[in-house]
């Protein structure tokens, strides 16, 4: 069984963001496997150790996204792609899924998952545009799933519950928290990570996609309401305050 | 042309608040760029809403008569109305099925999409998209170059503004195409009441309840309020309720009028989650917690004691 598995990297949660024109400064950001997509590393582990085959860890972006595929090595991966895009518009999900589609189809993967969303951008695109430009079936939100030969059987989140389906290989999915408990990458693996090549993947290897986005600025977020500490002598004096304030002050209830 | 298509959304037959939120941004755009509105509802006996979408500004309303939901034979459907249509923008919400079915659309229709929108404006008759970006801590605004401008709306981040469009209604049978993907059945028994990701209202709480048998006490404001039920990771890891509450950084974005906190310190990645609530009141016996540093009312005390005298007084004066 052949899997690909999306690796993006993302700023941590706790790093502090610096607006520029365009983009943000990089300068000082410590970067990290947007969470989603460990969930999407271990499911990928876990197929092959039961199934046999690959699973290769691709990555798109600047050099330094490579750290992030030494981590999916370091967690098992088998081999490790790396998507070199120097003038990256990490928001352009169409262009992401034509580059990934185009590697996917020429590895003949059975199976491709990914996160449900990445943490920097949230948009929740990338994996089903995938399976859209390769005409296969996905299930986004998967917290189950069971391969047997090329039968798939998933669960997955909708609204207000979950959802059983059937499909077959080749097939595309995003991973839900639920899914599985993504591995720590062990000392072996993180040691013989570093040695292991990184294959380099150039946007014209892979068809040059044109953007169709432009990011036309970035700016810091709008400020906050500014708020205050309620002072009362008891719980009912607190209750009979903060109700006052929401329905006369906030008008929101 | 310079349509703007909006994709309406139901729930068990009744019209989701996002469909007549994204109508009126759809008329706002469609005023500025010359167009008119076209909604698109897709399922069974929708034209019973079109007075609903006519009212927030819908011109003409497409009804496609459709079985279950599934997002290849879905996103098949949306495409060919857009085929039809031509569109210069189409607003879909970005809802658990909009991002099930939206990428593929993007896709069929060769069309940019910028997902999970706050804001937009109009320039040189293109669309500017605002979107949060980095958990929030910045926001970035955006163009989409294709012929086809494909924009998908975070919930509660438009306003619903009643202006009368024509609302004429016109039947489409579009082709649905096959779907691979066969449903096999749906459980619904796990999910809270109200949707989390779309409620106005929420109230959650975090480690700070203590445990499961506490939960009652914040359900009860929460069906006083219509608001729906919450909880942080905390909570969440320690089992004492599933996982489709969660908000935060590994659980759900939500942008409610209101998120009342309860026994929720605020760890940055649940701020992630609920930071672009409009007003954010912080219940908590730590007074340094930092769900202060983002409440707009923030009390500092023991919320088994505040929650249910909270509870009590919005009884008296909702009635």
């Amino acid at each position: 069984m052949k899997i690909i598995v999306l690796v993006k990297q993302v700023p941590d949660t706790e790093t502090s963001i610096k607006v520029g024109d365009k983009s943000i400064n990089e300068t000082g950001i410590k970067w990290i496997i947007s969470p989603y997509d460990e969930f999407a590393i271990e499911e990928g582990i876990r197929l092959r150790e039961k199934h046999g085959g690959e699973v290769i860890a691709v990555s798109l972006g600047p050099d330094r996204v490579v750290e992030a595929l030494r981590t999916a090595y370091a967690m098992g991966a088998d081999r490790a792609v790396h998507i070199k895009v120097d003038n990256y518009v990490p928001f352009d999900t169409n262009n992401t899924a034509e580059l990934i589609a185009s590697f996917a189809k020429a590895e003949n993967a059975d199976v491709i998952i990914g996160g449900r969303q990445s943490i920097d951008t949230d948009s929740s695109q990338v994996v089903v545009q995938v399976a859209e430009l390769l005409s296969i079936p996905h299930v986004a939100f998967a917290v189950n799933l069971e391969i047997n030969g090329t039968a798939v059987k998933a669960t997955k989140e909708v609204e207000g519950g979950t959802q059983t389906i059937e499909t077959s290989t080749p097939v595309a999915l995003t991973a839900q928290k639920g899914l599985n408990e993504p591995r720590y990458p062990s000392l072996k693996g993180i040691m013989t990570a570093k040695k292991k090549p990184v294959e380099t993947k150039s946007t014209a290897d892979l068809g040059s996609p044109v953007s169709k986005i432009e990011v036309v600025g970035l700016e810091p977020p709008p400020p906050r309401i500014p708020g205050r500490k309620l002072e009362a002598a008891d719980a009912n004096a607190f209750a009979a305050q903060l109700v006052k304030a929401l329905r006369e002050e906030a008008k929101v209830i | 042309m310079s349509n703007v298509l909006i994709v309406g959304e139901l729930k068990d037959g009744e019209l989701k608040k996002i469909s007549r939120e994204i109508t009126s941004a759809g008329r706002k755009i469609a005023d500025s760029i010359g167009g008119k509105v076209v909604a698109l509802l897709i399922g069974s006996g929708v034209e019973k809403h079109a007075p609903e979408l006519a009212a927030v500004g819908a011109d003409t309303i497409i009804t496609v008569n459709s079985g279950e939901y599934n997002a290849e034979t879905y996103s098949n459907l949306v495409a060919e109305v857009i085929k039809a249509q031509n569109p210069a923008v189409v607003l879909l919400p970005h809802t658990s099925q909009g991002k099930d079915y939206s990428p593929r659309v993007a896709v069929k229709a060769n069309a940019g999409i910028v997902a999970d929108v706050v804001g937009f404006s109009v320039d040189g008759g293109k669309v500017v998209a605002k979107k949060p970006i980095y958990s929030g801590k910045a926001y970035a605004n955006f163009k989409v170059n294709s012929p086809i401008q494909i924009f998908t709306v975070r919930p509660n981040s438009q306003e619903i503004t009643q202006k009368a469009g024509a609302g004429a209604v016109e039947a489409a049978s579009p082709a649905a195409g096959d779907a691979k993907v066969k449903i096999v059945s749906t459980d619904l028994s796990g999910g809270s009441k109200v949707q989390l990701t779309e409620a106005s209202i929420i109230v959650s709480g975090g480690r700070g309840i203590k445990g499961p048998e506490n939960w009652p006490i914040l359900q009860e404001l929460a069906d006083t309020l219509g608001a729906a039920l919450g909880a942080s990771r905390a909570a969440v890891d320690a089992g004492w309720i599933s996982h489709s509450h969660q908000v935060g950084q590994t659980g759900k974005t939500v942008s409610p009028n209101c998120y009342i906190a309860c026994g929720i310190s605020g760890a940055i990645q649940h701020l992630a989650g609920m930071g672009s609530s409009k007003y954010i009141v912080a219940i908590n016996k730590d007074g340094d917690a930092p769900i202060f540093k983002v409440a707009t009312y923030g009390i500092v005390g023991d919320l088994f004691e505040v929650v249910p005298a909270v509870t009590a007084e919005f009884k008296k004066v909702l009635g």
